[in-house]
């Protein structure tokens, strides 16, 4: 099972970023066969609808479930689309986040969290 | 002659500026441009009538047709389609209606259809003042189509005026750009220097020659009146902090028809915009 975490860096000691549209990466870990892979957040950068291009990426890399914080409208419905469980409320490390999702201490998400644009009020 | 009313800084006074400058002069017309939240009416309280629907060109996959190859997705600048594994997924709020998506699309699957996003509406004949206005559907983003559809209705023999939507960003420009003057309503206060500043570097860029209307004169400092002496900029009016002024307006009243005098006022202002644009065209 493919398990992602929006993160800042790329490998599992980095911190988790809990906005999923614009984080820097996404860390891919499969615990079954003990994986660990990154893409670069195609979304980071763009200037309008980077929750889309943050959602298709995932998609598109065959993973089960997402951790992440917060997830807009038309992210969701991608996700929904693409049958990617999310979970929110991540904190940490990606390391860390991934044994508290194990644990059972990660919320199932079951509608957007995120009104649009609030990525962009990172500083 | 195109007279935009714009300001950098929301609030400032553009409709109220735009109103009575339209209610003191005769044989105008007034478009109000601020699709997002058209208030002029609010002010002349006419009766509206609907003129046309303003539409976007939007994408339709043909799922039989659509073989998944990713084209549309990747070439849509806007992000409004997402490739997904087994679909291709639209987000018709994204979408600028370029049409780009169904010419890259190699298996001929995408076909363009109209999509409402919003609507012109204008004044009843009766009324003495030529009025129109654009509306954007609530939930859209793209006011500037709505802009040049209301523009298309002008009347090229009579003045009109804009009442522009405020900041600098795409519908202003779409208002400006199609000025012959501008005028920036705005307030001496640092905020709305520093806004001034903005709507003034957008008008320099369009080359549009520019004129100011201090509002709330006698409020904050003398920032926006020194920079203007500096710059050669004219004050074409100041409207000051008056209480019967903001009284009318709370009221919903354009002061010009409970305060006659002010009717004067805006007649010269109208009578110096239309020298400063024959001086800045050249035309005697």
């Amino acid at each position: 099972m493919k398990i992602c975490i929006s993160a800042f860096g790329k490998d599992p000691d980095s911190e988790v970023d809990p906005q999923f549209g614009r984080c820097n990466y996404f860390v891919i870990i499969d615990p079954d066969i003990g994986s660990v892979t990154s893409i670069k957040n195609p979304g980071s950068e763009a200037s309008g609808g980077a929750g889309i291009r943050a959602a298709e990426a995932i998609a598109g890399s065959g993973v089960d479930t997402l951790l992440t914080g917060s997830v807009g409208l038309n992210s969701f419905s991608i996700l929904s689309e693409a049958g990617i469980e999310i979970h929110s409320g991540i904190r940490g490390t990606v390391s860390f986040a991934l044994r508290e999702y194990q644990s059972g201490k990660l919320s199932l998400l079951e509608s957007p969290n995120a009104s649009t644009h609030i990525g962009m009020r990172k500083s | 002659m195109n007279i935009a009313i714009a300001s950098g800084k929301g609030g400032t006074g553009k409709t109220t500026v735009a109103v009575n400058l339209a209610l003191a002069l005769e044989d105008v017309q007034l478009f109000d441009c601020d699709v997002e939240e058209p208030n002029c009416n609010l002010f002349l309280g006419f009766e509206l009538e609907p003129v046309e629907e303003v539409t976007c060109l939007v994408p339709e996959i043909n799922p039989d047709k659509c073989t998944l190859c990713e084209k549309c997705a990747d070439f849509c600048k806007y992000n409004a389609l997402a490739a997904l594994p087994n679909k291709i997924m639209f987000f018709p709020s994204l979408c600028h209606g370029c049409g780009g998506c169904s010419l890259v699309c190699p298996a001929g699957a995408i076909e363009e259809k109209l999509r409402s996003i919003g609507r012109i509406e204008k004044a009843s004949s009766q009324t003495s003042l030529k009025f129109l206005r654009g509306i954007l559907n609530i939930g859209e983003a793209m006011a500037t189509p709505v802009i040049r559809s209301l523009q298309r209705h002008l009347d090229e023999s009579r003045p009109v005026i804009f009442d522009s939507p405020p900041g600098t960003a795409c519908p202003v420009l779409a208002v400006m750009g199609c000025a012959d003057y501008c005028v920036l309503v705005t307030e001496s206060t640092p905020f709305g220097f520093h806004d001034f500043l903005l709507a003034l570097e957008a008008t320099r860029a369009l080359n549009v020659p520019v004129g100011v209307v201090l509002n709330r004169d006698g409020l904050g400092d003398s920032r926006v009146e020194e920079f203007c002496r500096a710059e050669g900029i004219p004050i074409l009016l100041r409207i000051p902090n008056d209480r019967m002024i903001a009284r009318l307006y709370s009221e919903g009243i354009p002061f010009v028809k409970e305060m006659p005098d002010w009717k004067e006022k805006f007649e010269d202002m109208f009578e110096t915009i239309k020298a400063l644009v024959c001086k800045s065209t050249g035309v005697q």
